[in-house]
């Protein structure tokens, strides 16, 4: 059997040839670094003595929080709240992990038997582990100077929600709270780092935004253009988790400053489940004013995100990522939102694929759930008669949705997913007495970030004019070489999406090129490659964003040998046609190849008609529309696009052992014009099995003291292929965006997204018998014993 | 996740392993599978490991006397995939359920036996079966029943001058019947709640494991050997059983309900196979 790899990028990774930062050695000379991290989850520094480590054979620097407040300034933050981060703790540590120390040496096990000479005398104070508890005026201050643990707190109103609820037949409530979790990436945190002459040199496998460049330079105090960060091509994985690496960036050249010596520090798996990042926490409410036919009239929205000891940047971004998309699929005319984050005595949060989706729906969904209860209406039918209708739809909080077909979607899923026959099954299994439920979930998908988001973190009237902030533009390079080919350089650090291999077809098809003809090069030093502070690898941007600046670039190209062909041709450049690798006259069917039209340019350019361009380098971009900055009245369209998901789960719950088998999962997704149908695929079962670790697997835990209790993989448990062999059945609508040149949406989340509350809402159905409410994750046979045990007992 | 400084042996003769576990601060090595991962994280720092997987005369796996002799450096992966391990079916049936096939290609069956951990199968096993753990220290040879050989929670009746030298599990005789099962949170982890089960005739002998800080075993009579008249009776023991605060994994509660479903799925089914 063989078969061609399904990307470009395959043949490498599978046989062991790609090259991560561990495995990339630019610097000679280089050191090994390891960290000393607070095991106190909220204690006062008294003092640090690193005189032992620093005699220690094969040590050549220690630095702790003296050197940090010597020479580091605490990042810029979203919010004015003054809760300053630093890379590590100088005074307080406030979370178990914290970094308080770096000991730097010849290698790793030296540095962490150094690590064990370096005395710190701690004072514990008291914790809040707990969101609620964080609001309360009783909790202990994690950042005293800011009087209070909510790092922020809004409120928004869109439409007449206080009439909405008045008119209303019924009002539907629910609480509910999600829990943090991780995307687990194969391959954890690496920093290479040097304190040159002139540069401060950094190799990370960090993916953007690279709105955290200038937050590292500025915490160093070195201009961007003194800051020189390059981004390994092959990346293991991160989903957004390895945006949070940015402060050990700092660290690490600040160790590296003290040893002399360029720096290596690889995070092991125990420092990446202790410290790295997670999605936020939140507890949440719910409460829709429902008419009697079931349609949902206004939203009340209340969110509290736990962000852990620091407002880290992006943070407090989980709540407003998708608040264009509040509403979800539903046409809900006025909303009303209430959105706080609290900080707590754990680890710092941070973007993880479906960066605050997950967390919206699950209340969202588990309300439409309560809603379909109330009214009496099937869950597919109360959701079917709320779906948004037409398109383009701006949504309250000021989402444009760009296209889409939701109620064909919910169709298609109903009719493949076999929503009748495990409705069937679950009549059956009630009648043996088992539990079987069936869960559904809608969500609207976004992606392309418009990073105007930002901005709500301040109220309107602070925010200064000149200082708005929007758009997520992106840049690719493309060249013709002396043979013809096409190189597309991407500067959209992929951590294993196949950017190279969607690049290349696009932009093969674009110029009527074979594949052969075409390469794409992944690369990132930002010294030399196009960026932008929005580039990077999140919110699903590859797909709308950066291809749409692949066809501006090869279009661009297409002009510089249209006007190579039209010597060659002797006619006008102009209504030349590009295929088959030739430059072709329609009017005379005569041609020419690319490639020696291309060689004209290269060769000749003497020959070219006065005024043709000449350029077979040239950089193309793509500068969404629509996406401006939050208006005077709070309303921000939050992302380019915005695509689909229709999920249904269902799960058979065994009533003795309360084991939960996943009988079926089925997935709807419009991700607008399909790029390439292998790589949404395993997009779409990559984020299914992401969702599923967060609904019944996953889940950073931590004691009521404020210690992490689930710091190793034997407490950490990620679903492996052993989880996943259910019965999955998947398909697509295509409503292509009208706002990209190719149609394409983002579909890199989706799932992320909806899973969670899918399985939710299914358990929730299957236990609906038991009189059990299910109101937070992850779900399984333990949490349920308990569940049932506190209903029999209540009653 | 560096080990602390260790010095390697890899001995020449058991004798010569005991000297130097007997030299003090020394600990065996066999597949690692738990001793690695313990060193790494530096939870231990034994001055010495002693690699005794490449002693002459502890790769023994043969039947002898009625019982299956598997010697301190077989492999848990080797057991499974040899033909001998027909003949203790309750062994043939635990083995898929130690870790993963990467780690039993490694880990020993006598070093699953020596870490104790309370969640283990092959404790368990040994257990019910009242196989016989060989032990050899400065003072000779000794035989450890299976089950006093753990004495708590990763903690054995072995001395830490001692060396398991090899396990006897009886081989099962006409007339025995047996059953296995375990739930854990997801394939390959420890489990939350397991149980072997021999049957002969009416009587039954019970080990649950991940419910207490060592299997526990108890002796039964089947009066009426169905599942669902089993459940009274297993339900009751297993409350009696459990010792365990548990966790998020499992609450105590939790594990109770497991014990109590799988101890009579498993009676039943060693009972059906016994009256074949
Ligand atoms: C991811 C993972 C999952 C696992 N899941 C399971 C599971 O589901 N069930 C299960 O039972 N186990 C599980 N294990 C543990 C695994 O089975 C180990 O292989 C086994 O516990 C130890 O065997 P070993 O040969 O690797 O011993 P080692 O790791 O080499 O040693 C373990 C301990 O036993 C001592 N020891 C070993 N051999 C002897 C001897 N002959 N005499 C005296 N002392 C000795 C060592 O000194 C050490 O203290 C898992 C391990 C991992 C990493």
């Amino acid at each position: 059997m063989s078969r061609a790899p399904a990307r470009d990028e395959d043949a490498a990774l599978v046989t062991g040839a790609a090259r991560f930062l561990d495995d990339l050695d630019p610097l000679p000379g280089t050191l090994v670094a390891a960290v000393v991290r607070s095991p106190h989850p909220h204690a006062r520094i008294r003092s640090v003595d690193l005189e032992a480590a620093r005699a220690h054979p094969g040590v050549a620097a220690v630095i702790g929080p003296d050197e940090v407040r010597a020479a580091v300034r605490p990042f810029p933050l979203s919010t004015s709240t003054p809760m300053p981060y630093l890379p590590s703790a100088v005074d307080v540590a406030r979370y178990v992990g914290e970094p308080v120390a770096v000991v730097v040496a010849s290698d790793r096990y030296v540095a962490e038997d150094a690590c064990e000479l370096v005395e710190v005398d701690y004072e514990p104070l008291d914790v809040v582990v707990d969101t609620r508890a964080a609001l309360t005026d009783e909790a202990v201050l994690l950042h005293p100077e800011a009087g209070t643990n909510i790092a922020t707190d809004r409120t928004f109103s869109f439409g007449d929600v206080d009439g909405a609820f008045e008119r209303a037949d019924h009002v539907v409530r629910g609480e509910y709270t999600f829990p943090r979790y991780s995307s687990v990436p194969m391959e954890c945190y690496g920093v290479v780092a040097h304190w040159g002459v002139e540069t401060v040199e950094v190799w990370a496998n960090f993916h953007g935004p690279f709105t955290m460049v200038p937050v590292a330079a500025g915490a160093l105090g070195v201009p961007v253009s003194r800051f020189r960060l390059h981004v390994p091509a092959d990346i293991g994985g991160s989903f957004g988790i390895k945006s949070g690496i940015y402060p050990y960036v700092v660290l690490m050249a600040l160790a590296s400053r003290h040893a002399g010596r360029p720096v290596r520090w690889t995070e092991d798996r125990v420092e990446h489940l202790l410290a790295s990042s997670s999605g936020a926490g939140r507890v949440m409410a719910f409460e829709a004013a429902v008419s009697s036919g079931g349609a949902v009239e206004a939203l009340r929205v209340d969110l509290v995100d736990d962000v852990g000891a620091y407002l880290r940047p992006p943070e407090p971004s989980t709540l407003y990522r998708c608040f264009g998309n509040i509403t979800g699929a539903y046409d809900v005319p006025a909303v009303g939102i209430r959105a706080r984050a609290v900080v707590t005595n754990r680890a710092p949060t941070g973007l993880n694929r479906g960066f605050g989706g997950q967390q919206l729906y699950f209340g969202l969904e588990r309300l439409m759930d309560a809603v379909a209860a109330r009214t009496g209406l099937d869950v597919a039918e109360v959701r079917r008669r709320n779906l948004v209708r037409s398109f383009p739809h701006r949504t309250p909080t000021g989402g444009l949705y760009d296209s889409g077909d939701y109620p064909g979607a919910l169709d298609l899923l109903l009719a493949k997913g076999g929503y009748d026959e495990l409705r069937s099954r679950q009549v059956q299994a009630r009648a043996e007495g088992a539990y079987y439920g069936v869960g559904l979930a809608l969500v609207v998908d976004p992606s392309g970030t418009n990073i105007g988001y930002v901005g709500l973190a301040t109220p309107a009237p602070e925010r200064k004019p000149g200082r708005d902030k929007s758009g997520s533009t992106e840049i690719v390079r493309a060249s013709v070489d002396l043979q013809g080919v096409v190189t597309v350089l991407l500067g959209s650090v992929p951590q294993g999406q196949g950017h190279a291999t969607v690049a290349r077809r696009v932009a093969a098809a674009r110029l009527g090129l074979p594949v052969e003809q075409v390469r794409a090069v992944v690369d990132m030093d930002t010294a030399s490659t196009p960026w932008t502070v929005t580039s990077g690898s999140y919110s699903s941007r590859f797909a709308p964003l950066v291809t749409s600046a692949v066809v501006a670039a090869v279009d661009r190209l297409a002009e510089t040998v249209w006007a190579g062909a039209s010597v060659l041709l002797g006619v006008p450049p102009e209504g030349l046609e590009l295929a088959d690798g030739s430059v072709r006259d329609p009017a005379s069917g005569a041609s020419c190849l690319f490639r020696h039209a291309a060689g004209v340019v290269h060769w000749d350019p003497g020959s070219l008609p006065a005024g043709a361009p000449a350029r077979l380098a040239t950089e193309g971009e793509f500068v969404p529309p629509e996406a401006v900055a939050a208006t005077a009245e709070d309303r921000i369209n939050s992302s380019l696009c915005y695509g689909f998901v229709a999920e249904m789960v269902g799960v058979r719950i065994d009533p003795d052992t309360l084991v939960v088998t996943l009988d079926r999962v089925a997935t709807v997704h419009d991700a607008g014009t399909i790029l390439d149908p292998v790589l949404l695929e395993g997009q779409v079962l990559g984020a299914l099995v992401h969702g599923l670790g967060g609904a019944a697997y996953e889940e950073f835990r931590y004691s009521p003291a404020g210690q992490p209790t689930s710091a190793t993989f034997l407490d950490y448990l990620c679903p492996t292929s052993a989880e996943t062999a259910f019965d999955l059945v998947s398909d697509h609508v295509s409503s292509p965006s009208p706002l990209t040149p190719l149609g394409a949406k983002g579909c890199g989340e989706g799932s992320s997204m909806s899973l969670p509350v899918a399985y939710a809402n299914a358990v929730a159905d299957a236990l609906a018998p038991a009189g059990v409410a299910i109101d937070s994750l992850p779900l399984h046979g333990s949490v349920i014993h308990e569940l049932l045990c506190e209903r029999t007992s209540g009653l | 996740m560096k080990a602390a400084p260790f010095a390697y042996c890899r001995p020449d003769s058991v004798d010569e392993a005991v000297d130097v576990l007997a030299g003090g601060d020394a600990k065996v090595l066999a597949g690692g599978q738990s001793l690695v991962p313990v060193l790494a994280m530096r939870l231990g720092r034994p001055g010495t490991l002693v690699d005794i997987t490449r002693l002459p005369g502890l790769d023994s796996l043969v039947i002898e006397d009625g019982q299956l002799h598997v010697g301190a450096a077989v492999r848990q992966r080797t057991i499974e995939r040899s033909a001998h391990v027909a003949s203790v079916p309750l062994v043939a049936r635990a083995l898929p359920f130690v870790g993963h096939r990467e780690l039993r290609s490694r880990g020993t069956v006598c070093g699953s036996l020596a870490h104790a951990d309370p969640a283990a199968e092959l404790p368990a096993v040994a257990a019910c079966l009242g196989a016989s753990v060989l032990v050899r220290g400065p003072r000779g040879d000794r035989v450890v029943d299976a089950r006093e050989f753990v004495t708590g929670a990763m903690t054995t009746a072995v001395g830490p001058d001692e060396l398991v030298t090899g396990v006897r599990f009886p081989v099962a005789r006409d007339g025995e019947g047996f059953g296995f099962a375990e739930i854990a949170r997801r394939h390959g982890d420890f489990a939350l709640a397991g149980v072997a089960v021999r049957v002969r005739g009416d009587e039954a002998t019970l080990a649950a494991f991940g419910v207490s800080d060592r299997p526990v075993v108890r002796e039964l009579t089947l009066d009426d050997p169905t599942e669902s008249a089993l459940r009274p009776t297993t339900d009751a023991l297993a409350a009696d059983i459990v010792d365990t605060d548990g966790d998020a994994h499992g609450s105590r509660g939790y594990r109770a309900r497991l014990l109590g479903v799988l101890a009579a799925r498993e009676l039943a089914r060693a009972h059906r196979e016994a009256h074949r």
